[in-house]
């Protein structure tokens, strides 16, 4: 999922200091998952935008409001129901929805509540970890199903680096060499052989060096 | 001018046990400041963020919750939870500038302890301190 979290509340007043009326807008999609923008967060946020705008001696109207998912146009359009009773949207979606909202509705004004951080998934109750870093050439089938690009601090494709020690990254020694793991793992398979081929350097093009991304599948296009 | 606190105290029903005797009246006799008012909840697991951020809104200057020893809730790990949801609200009212000692966390064992009245005082005393809650318009 995408993993996000809610930005200081001093960000957050600053945005919404001249609006009246606001629409608070949860998504329950990956942010519901992460407890980060879902019907809950929406509730404890309005409740922090007031007291915000209370401490400034203003008051601000707030509806609080969800979609199923602010990533995709036909949920979008649920937004209209709203329609007229708000000067902003405080989105509690990732950055997908927010720009969601900004490509559909020219005339409305949207601000994020959140930092969209990762994608992870869920480690143990309250704790998420990234595991993936949506580079677009995916190498899990050489490395044990274990991403190098989003776990090893410096991405490498051949690790681990002299920096690995007792298992433990150099860069932050809370955090597991992901090459070692890759090592023990390929090695617990029978596969330890796979650590002898040299990956060559690598293209990443296809990870958004190129400009924004696009897919498009022509069987499923109308 | 005086400054009469409005605070409000979520307790568990085992913690506040003895809120209930007599109505409450032996705990005014006990010396419990009149200021606080409490919402007695089965457990303090059960309250939410937005529970707490609610009493503030409706015009608590200060807010606490007084649950079970973290080592020994009745539902196990009901008064942990609570304390991390305190915290969580704490570091919230800090973001928007306002003194995080308005909320707070008691553990306290079940029954009739100088400990319920003694921090019902003491949250009284500091909140009577830090003065009127910044949210008043």
């Amino acid at each position: 999922m995408i993993v996000a979290e809610r930005k200081p509340m001093a960000e957050i007043i600053e945005m919404v200091k001249d609006c009246s009326r606001i629409l608070v807008l949860a998504c329950r999609g990956c942010v519901t998952v992460c407890s980060a923008g879902g019907e809950r967060e929406a509730a404890a946020l309005a409740s922090l935008i007031r007291l915000g705008m209370k401490k400034q001696g203003k008051t601000i109207g707030i509806i609080e409001g969800s979609l199923v998912r602010q990533c995709d146009k036909e949920y979008i359009d649920a937004i209209d129901q709203w329609k007229g009773q708000y000067d902003a949207i405080i989105s509690m979606a990732c950055g997908v929805g927010v720009n969601f909202i900004a490509n559909l509705r020219k005339d409305t004004l949207v601000f994020p509540a959140l930092n969209t951080t990762f994608f992870g998934g869920s480690a143990e109750q309250g704790v998420w970890m990234e595991q993936c870093a949506g580079c677009g050439d995916c190498v899990l089938h050489l490395t044990g199903g274990l991403c190098p690009v989003a776990r090893c601090a410096k991405s490498l494709m051949n690790g681990p680096c002299g920096g690995s020690v007792d298992g433990r990254c150099e860069i932050n020694r809370d955090t597991e060499c992901i090459w070692q793991s890759i090592h023990d793992r390929l090695s617990g398979l029978g596969r330890g052989a796979q650590m002898e081929t040299i990956a060559p350097i690598r293209d990443w093009s296809s990870s958004g060096h190129g400009g924004p991304r696009k897919t498009v599948r022509d069987e499923l296009t109308i | 001018m005086s400054f009469e606190p409005k605070i409000t105290l979520f307790s568990c029903h085992y913690a506040s046990q003895q809120s209930c005797a007599e109505h409450g009246k032996e705990l005014e006799e006990l010396g419990f400041p009149s200021t606080i008012t409490m919402v007695r909840v089965p457990c303090t697991g059960k309250v939410q963020v937005t529970a707490l951020l609610k009493a503030f809104e409706d015009g608590a200057d200060g807010v606490y919750v007084v649950g079970c020893p973290a080592e020994g809730c009745h539902n196990v790990k009901g008064s942990v939870r609570a304390a991390k949801r305190v915290a969580a609200v704490k570091k919230a009212l800090e973001e928007l500038g306002v003194e995080g000692g308005r909320m707070e966390m008691y553990h306290l064992p079940r029954g009739l302890h100088p400990e319920f009245v003694a921090t019902g005082v003491a949250m009284e005393k500091k909140i009577r301190a830090l003065g009127p809650t910044p949210f008043q318009i």
